[in-house]
């Protein structure tokens, strides 16, 4: 299997073998996984894929880890909801909500470091580690825990208790860095080359951790029954999750598992599905080059409730910028409190209970949908990727509403027969 | 009066295999100058054809990002550190 996939430079070209590299010693460009398509066309068809397990592995001739047993607590094969309630109240005819809150530890990394660890065991690593703005830091710990690798997880104070706490449990080391995540970050790139046998996930494995969110664009094909969605919109903080997406689509098209949608070419040049990236107002230097029309992602100091996306010096910002204008997507920043209102509006409609990084991904949905970027009559497909437990605190106490009563029959049928004693929170 | 620059892993062929190199101090882009004198080769790798910071690179003084200081034009004092780091990680 290791032939058909190398590692090659997104700037330059330059092509480098398999193992932990993450970045051209040329021009420090990104690495990036790249296929053998007319290999792989034999390998992957949909009766295989359906014959696989129900989970992301499904789809192992897609990802860049040979045969053998993986690193899994079972992640992917996630719900695709038909959205009708919320789509109703947006004014979408065909509305999906990608429910990747339900994986093991509660956010799409899991599909992320399933692969990269995967590969990691491959390579022959013992040691298992990542920087993390919380969502990262639950899934390693977790993973590493159940493949029996030590693991070192670095985050930025600050972040949300039950992150903290969901992480500790697990039993590997956590070190909270007195600084923000690009602090973490950038502390994590260094240590790399200090700590040669470590698997930093999101750094020297970070070729191979991110083909995991292609599964995100393949089951949302695979559950429509092999057909596309017209237009997708999904979380920005570093934007590899975007650019994958977009990756997965354009490589079903290319092994002609899926056909384009009615109007477009199977070779059209902007890719076969719109995708709209969705940012907190308080950490958007991807929308905000959007908006400006530049080339040019400046980096912020993040200011947001929606911590799993404060990132403020993205890594991929350029490659989200460009699917997104290549796509003919839309870019969009919301305010905190336009993410509260999000969190609830997904919640009382589809009785989903999205983290702040949802209510971000649901509040552009809705500001696309009111603004006309997304047309009434498009397939739309929006990716919520963290759990809300994880990020309760916020949400303001006023939240938890509730009546008091007392108990007995007649308190409670009185409380009943009354209007609400409590007022809505929007 | 000199600084030290720390050089990512996949650099060090071109500094002998050190981690760590001292140089002359001054603006960024004079201690990146003064690196290059030392150790040929290393420049084309951090600055474009216009003499621009490539795009996926990182430079922090001081624990700060370049970025939000004066760029190539930020003084690098006696004694500081000028750090090297890839961009592309994390996410």
């Amino acid at each position: 299997m290791s032939s058909l996939h190398a590692l090659t430079c997104r700037e330059c070209g330059r092509q480098y073998p398999e193992g932990p590299l993450h970045f051209c010693e040329y021009c420090f460009g990104p690495l990036e996984v790249t296929y053998d398509y007319d290999a792989l066309a034999g390998l992957a068809d949909p009766r295989r894929i359906a014959a696989g397990p129900a989970n992301l592995w499904r789809y192992c001739s897609l990802l860049p880890v040979d045969a053998g047993e993986k690193v899994s607590l079972g992640a992917g094969w996630t719900p695709l909801v038909r959205a009708r309630r919320l789509g109703e109240e947006l004014g979408l005819e065909e509305l999906y909500v990608k429910n990747d809150t339900v994986n093991p530890t509660g956010s799409f990394k899991d599909r992320v470091v399933s692969v990269a660890l995967s590969k990691a065991r491959q390579l022959g690593f013992k040691v298992a580690a990542c920087a993390s703005t919380g969502n990262l830091a639950n899934s390693v710990a977790a993973h590493a825990a159940a493949a029996g690798l030590d693991s070192v997880v670095l985050i930025p104070v600050g972040l949300e208790q039950v992150k903290v706490l969901t992480t500790a449990v697990f039993g590997g080391r956590l070190l909270e860095v007195e600084g923000n995540y690009d602090d973490v970050n950038r502390l994590c790139g260094e240590l790399a080359s200090e700590y040669p046998d470590w698997a930093f996930v999101n750094v020297n494995l970070r070729p191979y951790y991110a083909e995991g969110s292609k599964t995100l664009a393949f089951e949302v094909a695979e559950q429509l029954g092999w057909s596309l969605p017209d237009h997708v919109v999904v979380p920005v903080a570093s934007g590899s999750q975007l650019t994958k997406i977009d990756k997965g689509f354009r490589e079903l098209v290319r092994l002609g598992l899926v056909a384009p949608r009615p109007g477009r070419q199977p070779d059209d040049p902007a890719g076969p599905v719109r995708v709209s990236g969705a940012q907190a107002a308080g950490c958007s230097p991807v929308a905000t080059a959007f908006a400006e029309g530049s080339d040019v992602v400046l980096p912020v100091r993040p200011d947001t409730i929606a911590k799993s996306l404060s990132i403020g010096n993205p890594a991929d910002g350029y490659y989200a910028l460009e699917v997104v204008r290549r796509t003919g997507g839309q870019l969009a920043a919301v305010s905190d409190e336009e993410i509260r209102a999000g969190i609830r509006l997904l919640a009382r409609t589809e009785g989903i209970f999205a983290e702040t990084a949802g209510g971000v991904t649901i509040a552009t949905l809705a500001r696309l949908a009111r603004e006309g970027a997304i047309a009434p009559g498009e397939r739309v497909v929006a990716y919520v990727t963290g759990n809300g437990l994880k990020t309760v605190e916020a949400l303001a106490e006023g939240w938890a509403s509730r009546e008091r009563v007392g108990a007995s029959l007649a308190a409670v049928v009185e409380a009943i027969e009354s209007p609400r004693s409590h007022k809505e929170d929007q | 009066m000199s600084v030290i620059v720390r050089i990512p892993s996949q650099l060090r062929p071109l500094t002998g295999g050190l981690s760590e190199v001292r140089v002359e101090s001054g603006t960024v882009r004079q201690v990146l100058s003064n690196l290059e004198s030392a150790h040929g080769g290393i420049e084309a790798r951090l600055l474009d054809e216009q003499g621009s910071l490539r795009r996926h690179v990182n430079l922090f003084v001081a624990d700060q990002d370049v970025r939000f200081l004066q760029g190539l034009e930020t003084a690098v004092a006696e004694g500081e550190t000028l750090s090297i780091v890839p961009a592309v990680a994390g996410g």
